[in-house]
Parts: C-alpha cells; structure tokens; sequence
C-alpha cells in the first residue's frame, strides 16, 4: 500500500477542494468542504480500495491523512 | 404458508421542498448533500399530526380501496412506531378504537426502526401460520421529524415522516418466505433519542454545536452517521447472503432487491458491493426521503404499481438497535 496513492483516493472524495491542496500532512477535519457525508465516502473508499472496514472513530482519531492512512495499514 | 394481501401508505400533506432548506440554512450547501442522499422533498407531518393519526389514515386507504378487504375481518393489528402518542397506553389499542375494530382481537406496538417492517411480517407471519390470527393488520407510522433539533440540517434532508398498512393473511400476493433477524445492541448509542423515557425521564434542555455546525442535544435524535454507515456496510451483506442461504436460492435468481431506503449513497454502495444490478435494485427515496420503518412498504406498494414488483423479492431492513433483517417474498 502507497501512501500517496491512499492520498490521491482521499482527495478524489472532495468535490470543491482542489487535489493540490493535498498531502499527507493534511489536517483534514480543518478543510472547509469536511463533513460528515464525506466521512461516509472515506469509509466506502477505504472499503472499496484496500478491503478494510473503518470506524467512525478511525476517523475521529486521526488528525492527519497519513495518519488515517497508517490505521488503514494497520486494519489490513 | 403466510402471505401479504394488500399494501397503503399515507403521507402527511406538508412538503418541504429541497428550496425551502436552502433558504433555511444558506451557508449550507443543501442541493449538494440532497443530490447525494437522494432526497428532493419529504413530508413532514403536522404538529398536531402523530403516528397514530397516520397510521389509521394508512390503514382507511387500505379498506377503502379494496372490497376483498373487511375491517371485520381483522382479527390482530401490530404498529411499529418510534413515536408513540403515549407512554401508556399502546398505540395499537387506540388504533383498534378510532379504526372501530373488533374488540375480540389482539393489538401491541413494537419499538424498531427501519428494520421494523421485516421484524412485523415476521410477527405475522407467525401468528397466521401458528392459527393464532387469520387476518393481521400490521402498521407502520413514524414521525422522526418530532424527533429532529430544528438546526440538525443533515437529518431534517434525510428523514421523511410516513405511515403504511399491510395485511397479512393466509393468501395474497405475496407468499413471506425464511426470515433472517439480528441484533447488536452495542450500537445503541449511535442512534439515540436519550431523553424522555425512564433512564433520562427530564430534558436536558442543552444543546451543543459540533465542527459542522451540528446540534447534539440528549433531547433530540442522535445519529452517527460514519458509525452507522461501518455498521450497514458490515452487515448488511452477511444479511443478504444468510437470507439467500435460508431461502435456498442463488443470487442470481432474485428480480428485486427492496433494501431500508436509507439514503441513495448508502444504497448504492451496498448495491456495488453485493454486485446487484441496477435495474433489480430498488430505490425511491426521492420523493419522501428515508421514512424508517416505512421505507420498504412504500417501496413495496410503488414497485407494485410500477409493475416490476415480481418473482423473488428480497427485503432488508436495518438501523436503529442496532437491529436488521431479511427475508424473502415471492410473488405471486
């Protein structure tokens, strides 16, 4: 698993935001277009891409997209 | 065997438009989020309007219409209801007055949400098979919108207020084939209205704001959506897959899907995932939204009058409890 791919996935999730607003350093809760029906959209992501099942508090726990990211590998 | 005789649904006379949201929360971007749940409009009922009121309004639709059809002939009513009129007593007891029902009858509500309508032909397909009744009146009525904080913006797009009315008897058009049931009440919180019944019996008359601008309030519904969505993205394919086994039947060899319409992204994901096509995937939610224990008999009743409600039917309902279930219809 790549991260830069997970964040290129990740940014694909967002319709407004542009996708160079994107790396792993992200704080992703911070960005405007965040909401809760995103969140649902990163858990579908997650599950269609790499085959894991997120938790709302996977979400909520991670501050960073990388740090989403390593939970994710972590699951796997 | 146990079949379903006649479908009604009924749905209070307020609209609110997917406009009239925007003009309500302008800095929220409300066509964006309803295109994506699939929700342009739902009814919301009158503040003097509850479930009961629905439910017999559903349930006169259904006599009306039909002949074969005989208020006499009732001989059990079950409501499935989240908003009851009273603590005490059972709703389905005042239904049985205002309805002037028989009085030799059994009648009691159920407390379950948009798994509710799997759990009730499960009920009557038990009593009707078991001889205990020949003719149940099962209903369903919700008001989630009582339910809602007025600012919570996300649930007031999603949740739409209804009520049907389906009979179960010993012919029909629908045969109720193997049910699958489960519960997870570990999920309990993540859907919750906390105030009002024993554990919390006085409002807490707070309210907090969250990131997105979000009421919670233990006075009002509380829905975690990432959870819930985990939750339905767990589960609900072992339901499909366990209702299937329980029917002996492959996949391939259901017309139509009728899952909970809990809301089109969710929907779709759980389509693509389960690899149903599209066109034995039902979804009709853009006209009332997610209705809870509604949702399936309205998709039911529409999908009948669309004239593509045949073959094998395979129901899901899950949510609130957390709580699911499956079963197969096979239509006549």
């Amino acid at each position: 698993m790549e991260l830069n791919q997970f964040v290129e996935n990740f940014a694909a999730q967002f319709d407004d935001t542009d996708a160079s607003v994107f790396t792993p350093e992200t704080k992703f809760r911070e960005l405007d277009e965040w909401s809760s029906l995103i969140a649902l959209s990163i858990i579908a992501m997650v599950d269609e891409e790499y085959d894991v099942v997120l938790k709302g508090d996977d979400i909520r726990s991670a501050v960073t997209i990388q740090e989403l990211f390593e939970r994710v590998v972590a699951l796997k | 065997m146990a079949y379903i005789k006649a479908i009604s649904y009924y749905l209070p006379s307020r609209v609110v438009s997917n406009e009239e949201l925007v003009a309500e929360f302008p800095e929220w971007t409300v066509d964006k989020i309803a295109s994506k749940v699939g929700v342009d409009e739902r009814h919301v009922a009158a503040s003097d309007e509850t479930a009961t009121d629905m439910a017999i309004k559903a349930a006169e639709k259904l006599f009306e219409g039909r002949s074969d059809i005989q208020k006499e002939s009732v001989d059990f009513v079950i409501l499935c209801t989240q908003s009851p009129d009273y603590i005490l007593p059972t709703s389905a007891c005042i239904v049985q007055s205002r309805l002037g029902l028989r009085t030799d009858i059994g009648a009691f509500d159920f407390n379950l949400g948009c798994s509710g309508y799997v759990y009730g032909l499960a009920i009557a397909k038990g009593l009707v098979v078991g001889g205990i009744a020949r003719c149940v009146l099962l209903l369903t009525a919700e008001t989630y919108n009582k339910h809602l904080h007025p600012r919570d913006k996300g649930n007031r797009t999603i949740f739409g207020d209804a009520a049907t009315a389906t009979i179960i008897s010993n012919e029909g058009f629908a045969e109720i084939k193997d049910f699958v049931l489960g519960t997870d009440g570990t999920g309990a919180e993540n859907l919750i209205v906390k105030s009002g019944a024993m554990r919390f019996p006085n409002r807490s008359e707070e309210v907090s704001f969250d990131e997105n601008g979000n009421p919670h309030s233990a006075d009002y519904l509380y829905m975690n959506g990432a959870e819930i969505f985990s939750f339905t993205q767990q589960n609900v394919p072992k339901v499909v897959k366990e209702t299937l086994l329980k029917n002996n039947i492959e996949q391939d060899d259901i017309d139509l899907y009728v899952f909970h319409q809990a809301n089109k992204y969710m929907l779709n994901f759980l389509r693509k995932k389960l690899k149903i096509a599209e066109d034995k995937f039902f979804v009709n939610m853009a006209k009332v939204g997610n209705t809870v224990s509604n949702s399936i008999p309205i998709a039911l009743c529409d999908a009948k009058q669309q004239g593509v409600l045949r073959g094998n039917v395979l129901l899901s309902g899950f949510g609130v409890g957390y709580s699911w279930g499956g079963v197969m219809l096979h239509i006549k």
